[in-house]
This record gives structure tokens, sequence and C-alpha cells, in this order.
């Protein structure tokens, strides 16, 4: 869908880490979802995933990494974005039976805030394990304590929570999982953990809504766009 | 807003651009197809393709994206059995076949396979891709190249053939020549202009093919002079004017540079919704200008 939506807030919450509520049509978004922006003075639309929706506003939390994401980090409440919104499969949260692993790393974390909120309404049990470089980085412990998920931050540098990586301190055999993050964090998850769960890739995207298939990866079941087959792809099913 | 593309009569000269708008089919979950002139599919070759490695899309400022796609695509068998079936499910109009290739034989097999076995109306023969290595722009930019698959292409079909042009030349009135003199009953030009990015911070191109194709309002003035240049070398040739084109202005002054009806490209990636708000605008804009028959102002500058 497309549509304008009116800036309610966005401010910085971890170093470089921004978190921007929108207020527009939310029906329908779910999550796993994302949405495009188009950014005032640059070509292609920004892809962010969906990390909350709360009535009619939504959330997202996005670093600033380039170009796009500087220029949104200067936009201020009462601006209006331009955005093509409910992209994306999503994940399938039916299943993952009565209890959920949310595995995040850096920006990968916010997808699984949804997703947490989601599982959460429906009853699952939901542990989650973030991982990040450095505090200074660390963002939404609280989101997922508030929501009562058992929450385990790691980062690299040991500066919070546990020192090291998220896979080293997931317990096998660990339950269905959901996850977003890193490539080499992807990596060690299908390597360590295994394949019985979903994760959300990225790519650099043209369209963002399937027409221009720059955004392609070869899976097990074939060559599958990033922006419409996925973000989100069964564990089992990709060749990373 | 009729106009007539080499005796094939379109509602209105706006046309999806080939690989800005797959099949059609994730285009009509935007707008209903039936509103265009015409539809320009991927482009196709004999045997499915997965293209270049990723990234193969880079911002370019407000100007526009380099694309290094390399022609992914199903593949002939494919596009006949399911996309074309598909296509014809949700679209009653004319449809462009984009081919490409990397032989002349193959160039000729595919048109062969497309013009017995679909209702295409016209065939795009695309000899200017530049993503792709021995195959594509390798034609488009040599006249006797360019000629020597037109003469395959017309050999194996009765159906209108395109030729679609690449910018990356010195002379394109030369190439444009050389395939009306070999049997082209139209031309589509430009296809994307040969680019390149590189990310300052890993020293290292954002490609990963290294060069891509340049698209969108930044190469509209070439385009522009290019059919310019093409319409006064072959004027009774029919053109469809592509490039860099995002609103309807564009429209009007592409066709008044020589073309007979417009591809949209990059516009449709940058909002899906592109080509309809399009069309939907050039009714007030041909008002504005004075213009009572979109067929009066072709090729008038």
């Amino acid at each position: 869908m497309t549509g304008v939506w009116h800036i309610v807030s966005n401010e910085q919450i971890a170093e470089k880490i921004y978190r921007m509520i929108l207020r527009g049509k939310t029906e329908g978004i779910r999550p796993g979802q994302f949405v495009e922006i188009a950014i005032p003075g640059l070509f292609l639309r920004r892809p962010i995933s969906v990390s909350d929706i709360h009535g009619d506003e939504l959330a997202i939390i996005y670093k600033v990494v380039g170009q796009g994401t500087d220029r949104m980090a200067a936009m201020s409440a009462g601006e209006e974005l331009d955005l093509l919104t409910g992209l994306g499969n999503g994940y399938d949260l039916s299943l993952c039976g009565n209890e959920a692993l949310l595995i995040g790393g850096g920006v990968g974390v916010p997808p699984l805030i949804y997703a947490a909120k989601k599982l959460r309404e429906m009853g699952k049990e939901v542990r989650v394990v973030m991982g990040f470089n450095t505090k200074d980085e660390v963002f939404g412990e609280e989101a997922f304590r508030t929501l009562g998920c058992e929450t385990t931050v790691c980062t690299m540098d040991g500066s919070y929570g546990v020192k090291g990586v998220v896979t080293d301190v997931i317990e096998k055999p660990a339950p269905y999982y959901y996850a977003c993050g890193p490539l080499p964090m992807l990596k060690a998850i299908l390597r360590t953990i295994g394949t019985n769960g979903q994760i959300s890739m990225e790519e650099r995207m043209g369209c963002g809504v399937g027409i221009c298939v720059g955004c392609t990866i070869e899976t097990k079941e074939g060559f599958k766009r990033v922006c419409k087959e996925g973000p989100v792809f069964s564990a089992d099913a990709l060749k990373i | 807003m009729k106009i007539d593309l080499g005796h094939i009569e379109l509602q209105n000269p706006v046309i999806p651009a080939s690989g800005t708008c797959g099949f059609g089919q994730e285009m009509s979950e935007w707008f209903d197809l039936n509103i265009l002139g015409a539809i320009s599919t991927k482009g196709t070759t004999r045997e499915a393709r997965y293209g270049n490695a990723l990234p193969r899309i880079a911002e370019c400022g407000g100007a526009g994206m380099l694309n290094a796609v390399g022609l992914q695509n199903p593949g002939v068998d494919e596009f006949i059995q399911r996309e074309m079936p598909a296509l014809r499910a949700i679209y009653k109009g004319p449809i462009i076949a984009n081919i490409s290739g990397f032989s002349i034989d193959e160039y000729a097999y595919v048109c062969e396979r497309i013009d017995k076995e679909t209702d295409a109306a016209i065939l795009e023969v695309n000899i200017s891709c530049p993503n792709v290595h021995n195959g594509g722009m390798a034609f488009g930019t040599n006249p006797e190249a360019a000629a020597a698959v037109t003469r395959a292409v017309r050999a194996v079909t009765t159906k209108p053939i395109f030729m679609k042009l690449s910018p990356n030349v010195t002379d394109i009135a030369s190439i444009a020549r050389a395939c009306v003199e070999a049997g082209a009953d139209g031309l589509c030009l430009i296809n994307t202009v040969l680019g390149m990015r590189i990310d300052i911070k890993r020293r290292k191109p954002v490609l990963a093919n290294t060069y891509g194709g340049y698209s969108g309002p930044g190469v509209f003035p070439i385009a522009l002079r290019m059919v310019h240049q093409v319409h006064k070398a072959c004027p009774k040739t029919p053109i469809i004017g592509c490039g860099g084109v995002s609103r309807a202005e564009d429209v009007i002054e592409m066709m008044m540079a020589g073309a007979s009806a417009v591809e949209i490209g990059a516009a449709s990636l940058q909002n899906p919704t592109a080509c309809r708000e399009i069309i939907e605008a050039l009714p007030t804009v041909m008002k504005e200008m004075k213009i009572e028959h979109l067929q009066d102002i072709i090729g008038i500058v």
C-alpha cells in the first residue's frame, strides 16, 4: 500500500540508532514485514523492518549507515514521509509451538520486538537472545522485558551483559527460533543451532515490491526475491 | 491519447519498460494493468538465468540508480508455458515480448518460439544489456553485429520487430540505420547507460559486477537527444522512447523528440504506481499544452 505518514517522534536510542514513530494506515501489517521509505532528494526508497504497531502508529528502529538514514535522522515530528507498507511475507508465528526463541543481532533486533508482542498475545513463552558489538549500541532490552520475555544480551567486547556472541549462550536443543541479524551471526546459527526456525534476510533492494529482481538470492528451493518471497525464509531453505 | 505504434493501436503511449514490471503480476497488485498502452515483459533468454552476484542495485543520489541484474529470467519455456498465460489472464492489451541472447542463434531461437507460441504483439530485441558479458550490448554497439541480429530474427518472424538500442555508442544513428536496413520495423531507445559507484569506506565498487546500467531522471536528456537523432536519421521508423521518463510532461517531451510511444522504467521502481499516475496526468498536461491528439506531436521538434 502507498500512503503519506506523519512523523510522531524520531529519537536516538543508542549509538547511531534511532527510533521513529509514524502515524498512518497500519491495518494488516505483520511482524517481519518491512516498509519502503521515500527520502526526499534520493532515488531509491529505503527498506526498513517494522519494529512495532500500536493502533495507528508504526515504529521503526534504524541505524545511520549512509545518506538515506542520515537524512532520516535529521527529520522531526510533524514532517511527512511517503511509505510503501505491508511488504514482504513476514514471520509465520504459528510454527513455533508453545515456546519460541528470538535471536537478534544489532539492527536485526527491531522486527523481533513486534514478533515478540504478537507471540505473547498468542500466549507463547518467548526467550530472547540479542547480540551487539558494544554497550553503546544496545537497545530493545526494556521492550522485551516489558513484554514478559526472558532476555539475554551479549556484547562482543563484554562491556554489557554476557561477553561473546549469541550462539555462545543458546542452550541446545533450542526451541523453534525466529532470527534476524548480520550474515556471520546467521551462519553461526545454522551451524550450531540448526535449521529449526525462520530467518529474516537483508539485501540491497531496488523496488522492494518484487518487480526489479535486484535482491534475488539462491535458495535450496530456487531463486527467491528477498523483498517478495522473503525477507523471512525457512532456515532449512537457505544457502548461506 | 491513442497512438499508432507501427500499425498497432495503443490506447495511450505509456508502457512499463522491460525489467521494471516483471511479467506483470507484481505490478498488478498496485493497479489494473489494462490502463496501460502496452507492457514490455522481462528480457527472456533460451535458458533460465540467475544473473549477476549481489549486490546488484546502487543509489545515484536523486538522479537515478544503477542495476546490474544481468538478465535474471526463467527461460523461454517457462515464459511461454507460464508467464504469458498468467499475464493474459489479467491483461488484455498488447504485450511486447523482450528478448535477449548470447549468440545470433539464441536470439533467432527465442524469437521464433515466442512468434509461434504466444500472442505477443511486438518482439523487442534487446541488443543493449550492459550487464552481461559476450552478449547483449556486444551486439548493439556495432552496426554490422546489430544488423546481423536483426536479419536473423527477421527471418523467423512476421511480427513487428523493435530493436532495443544501447546509448553506450559514439553514433547511435548509424546503429539505428543498420537495424532498419536489415528489416527492423521499429526501434526502442535507450537502454541503460554504463556506470559505476564506489563505496569509499570499503574502497570497493558498490556493485558486485563493478559496472551497471544507470537509469532514472539523470539519463532523460541523453535519451531525448538520442531519440531526436534517431528520428532524424530514420524518420519513417516508429520509436519507443525510453530513459528517465518520470512524469507526463516527460512523455510529451519524448514524443516531440520523435517517439511514438514511451517506456517508463526506473520511475516504477521508485513508485510502483508511476505508470498509472503518468497516464492519469496526461490529459491535463495535453490540455495545458493545447494538444488535441498525441499522434500530432510525434517528432515535431
